[in-house]
């Protein structure tokens, strides 16, 4: 169902907006890719902030710890990344997907532009 | 991503705006389309047309090798239901359970009532007074089930004027055919008038109130799923 504009106190693109406002640093994590059965579909997104804390998911739990990791990484230095996962990756033994699927995220900072 | 593009993308979410947040994943740059504004001559016409009406986020290739995501944001889909009728008994919780925000609409408060219609989004007024505050969109559907023109005629023509998905009327043809020339007299164009689902709902024989249900629910979720063209 194209039912994305539901607007919940919890949605992760409110709350990347209300927390890079309120002067955190934040990351978008969106589900760009997905092979066999992935938990969460194309377009699903997390937002972590430099803190950790995040809201949202690109998976059912299994793969958020190593998003928000990579998250740190993509605020520090300002550059988008594309992380993949799956139980094919080498990263299965820490953070596969037990449902055998596989999802591709892309993980970008939010940030007020310099140049505008 | 921008900041301030992502508080248009929130900013047309929140108004019930269609829009598609184009990224190229090789260079991260961003833009932001609205429904409606995507001009002609854009590369990707033809792709964001389809994707505002599957509402669904992808990734594609374009021609010159760019790999591009299109996250799609379209409001959830709604269902304005004019008569709390026999039909609309039936048709509320099949509507609900697709996914469907359903609004019952009938000024006869005999009608509209909690107990026909419990935990309903009931509105006992004229659809004049309650869509002049919630106005109908392209993401929405239009039922009008109450085979009287008095409540039936202004939702069909607003509907119609708003780019309803689904504009679907009650009655036979006979009476469709009484209400198009109605509907012509004030400025409804033939263009418009055959928009009109009716008589109502896909053809599969429908007789009673719940099957007449079946039959308008199915033609709802085609008009909002299949392109045009492919519709019957």
């Amino acid at each position: 169902m194209p039912t994305d504009q539901i607007t919940s106190p919890d949605d992760p693109l409110l709350l990347a907006e209300g927390w890079s406002r309120a002067g955190r640093k934040v990351a978008l994590a969106t589900v760009i890719e997905t092979w066999g059965s992935a938990p969460r579909p194309v377009g699903a997104h997390l937002v972590i902030d430099s803190e950790g804390n995040f809201e949202g998911s690109v998976s059912g739990g299994c793969v958020e710890g190593a998003v928000v990791a990579e998250a740190a990484d993509v605020i520090d230095s300002g550059t988008p990344t594309i992380l993949e996962f799956g139980v094919a990756d080498e990263t299965a033994w820490r953070v596969g997907l037990s449902c055998g699927g596989r999802i591709r995220v892309y993980v970008e900072p939010v940030e007020a532009a310099p140049h505008r | 991503m921008d900041l301030h593009l992502l508080s248009q993308l929130n900013e047309a979410r929140e108004g019930r705006r269609a829009a598609i947040l184009v990224t190229d994943l090789g260079s991260g740059a961003q833009r932001l389309v609205r429904r409606g504004e995507a001009p002609a001559d854009d590369p990707l016409a033809t792709e964001l047309a389809r994707r505002f009406r599957s509402g669904k986020s992808g990734l594609i290739e374009t021609a010159e090798g760019q790999r591009l995501f299109l996250t799609v944001s379209v409001p959830p889909p709604r269902l304005v239901i004019i008569g709390a009728v026999h039909i609309s008994q039936a048709l509320v919780p099949m509507a609900t359970m697709a996914g469907f925000d359903v609004t019952v609409i009938d000024p006869r408060t005999a009608f509209a009532t909690e107990e026909r219609f419990p935990g309903t989004a009931l509105c006992a007024d004229w659809p004049e007074d309650v869509l002049a505050s919630r106005p109908l969109d392209a993401y929405t559907a239009l039922a009008a089930l109450t085979h009287d023109p008095k409540i039936d005629d202004f939702p069909l023509q607003a509907a119609l004027a708003a780019d309803c998905f689904y504009v679907g009327a009650l009655g036979s043809r006979k009476t469709h055919g009484k209400r198009a020339e109605r509907l012509a007299e004030v400025g409804v164009t033939a263009a418009d008038l055959a928009r009109i689902d009716a008589p109502i709902g896909a053809d599969i024989g429908a007789a009673s109130p719940a099957e007449i249900a079946v039959a308008v629910l199915a033609n709802v979720i085609a008009a909002l799923r299949k392109e045009p063209e492919a519709r019957s």
